[in-house]
């Protein structure tokens, strides 16, 4: 058996393209009005529940100030990422993936379970016996799959006023457009988060056998 | 430091490559493809004539910002001072019968009232209750011809040595909130949102919604107006022209 099928590797270099993309030109976006509010409207200083701070050129794309050449990347890589997001789920669901690695089980969410969990990864001990995934890494590749990436699409959405009369409903859950401009941020820089962490935990554990596992997806002798 | 250098290397390197691949004709012709998928989508998803969100009188925001020309020159002073009546809003281009308008034969058509919320492409947003005539009953009644493919509006301002302008297709142009706003939260237009008249295109962002309108032209194709962008930020700084997104 293949430590990752052909559909995750594929997913998953295509999804890291898009979402570096989609950051960096959401960075020179967010420098044309850096300031977040909550509810429907928002425009002065005053209003903001966050003051964001002009992110330089070298994060940036493109490595100059242009909302209009930021939003073409954007706009574009957009598609890639909506739509392999969509082509993972489905991928995920029909090869049970999603039912075996990564949804949790009840006894997992035993206290003693995740206490146990979180010492071993505060002691780098990365062997985690014969399933794929831990708790803690389940826990968090469901947060990411079922709430950050799928939460980017639909803040996008909520955002486009184009989308505004048949989509309405979704920019009333994120609780009005300025409240779902927030939460694109804030998941936006929590997918940042999540990518932080896992490189380094990536680092810490192997980078070469896991690098070669996202790769050719070869089995290698410890899972 | 390293980690840091590096990291400000790698960033430069990739932002250096980005810039250099979008500057290839390929690319521009693929950026220029996702912007029409995008309109195609949301076309596909939101049927021609569904209405975007109004508002109660409770959400109108406190203020409404103006952007871009807020004060224009020349002759505008003037005709402010004399209560705009001098100005006139021409119906022109592919039409049978165009127009020349008052205020006042705006005022007396049938008038729409909408509290919208209008979105800005910096990212922005503000509430206000438009009022006037909807762009459809102009257009009827100077009988657009067959061959009209886009609806440009020109613009009494100039900014930066360039009139401003800009420009819709039939699909947004006859939509039931597209109106020639005269009224803003009950009172005549603020100067800084585009007195005497103004657009308001609600599916698509602000700067599609030109201000101190002095024209409206039916024409077949917007390659020989401006730059042949459609509209002034499209033609100056590259803006996407559909601005649903």
């Amino acid at each position: 058996m293949k430590r990752h099928a052909l559909s995750t590797r594929l997913w998953h270099w295509t999804n890291l393209v898009c979402v570096v993309v989609m950051f960096m030109s959401g960075l020179t976006i967010s420098n044309a009005h850096p300031r977040l509010y909550w509810g429907e409207w928002g425009f002065a200083p005053g209003q903001a529940w966050l003051m964001v701070p002009r992110f330089p050129d070298w994060m940036t794309v493109p490595g100059y100030y242009s909302l209009a050449v930021a939003r073409d990347w954007h706009i574009l890589m957009a598609w890639p990422f909506a739509l392999a997001l969509l082509f993972i789920w489905i991928a995920m669901l029909a090869n049970g993936h999603f039912f075996r690695d990564i949804l949790t089980r009840r006894t997992e969410w035993a206290p003693h379970n995740i206490a146990k969990d979180v010492k071993a990864h505060l002691r780098l001990d990365f062997d985690h016996g014969s399933g794929k995934y831990n708790f803690l890494q389940k826990l968090t590749y469901a947060i990411v799959f079922g709430i950050l990436l799928p939460g980017m699409v639909f803040t996008g959405i909520s955002i486009s006023p184009g989308m505004e009369p048949s989509f309405g409903w979704v920019v009333d859950l994120f609780g009005g457009r300025q409240s779902a401009r927030s939460f694109h941020f804030i998941f936006a820089f929590s997918i940042l988060g999540f990518l932080i962490l896992h490189v380094t935990l990536v680092m810490l554990a192997g980078p070469f056998k896991l690098l070669r596992g996202m790769i050719t997806g070869r089995q290698s002798d410890e899972a | 430091m390293r980690r840091r250098n590096f990291l400000v290397a790698a960033g430069a390197a990739f932002v250096a490559g980005c810039n250099r691949v979008a500057d290839s004709k390929p690319a521009a012709r693929l950026l220029d493809a996702a912007e029409s998928w995008h309109k195609s989508a949301q076309r596909f998803l939101n049927p021609p004539d569904a209405l975007v969100r109004e508002y109660s009188r409770a959400d109108i925001s406190p203020f409404f910002r103006g952007n871009g020309t807020t004060e224009p020159g020349g002759a505008y002073p003037a005709m402010q001072s004399n209560g705009f009546a001098d100005w006139r809003l021409e119906v022109r281009g592919l039409v049978d019968n165009p127009l020349s308008l008052t205020l006042e034969n705006i005022r007396r058509l049938p008038q729409r009232t909408q509290i919208t919320r209008h979105d800005c492409v910096e990212g922005w947003s503000a509430i206000g209750e438009w009022a006037g005539p909807q762009l459809s009953i102009l257009l009827e009644a100077a009988g657009l011809q067959d061959d009209a493919r886009f609806i440009v509006f020109r613009c009494f301002d100039n900014l930066s040595g360039s009139d401003y302008y800009e420009s819709v297709d039939l699909v947004d142009a006859f939509h039931p909130q597209t109106i020639v706003a005269h009224m803003l939260n009950g009172e005549p237009l603020p100067v800084r949102n585009g007195a005497p008249l103004r657009m308001r295109i609600e599916r698509q962002l602000g700067y599609k919604h030109a201000k101190y309108l002095t024209g409206i032209e039916a024409v077949s194709s917007l390659d020989d107006i401006g730059a042949g962008g459609g509209g002034y930020w499209e033609d100056r700084s590259g803006y996407q022209w559909y601005a649903g997104i």
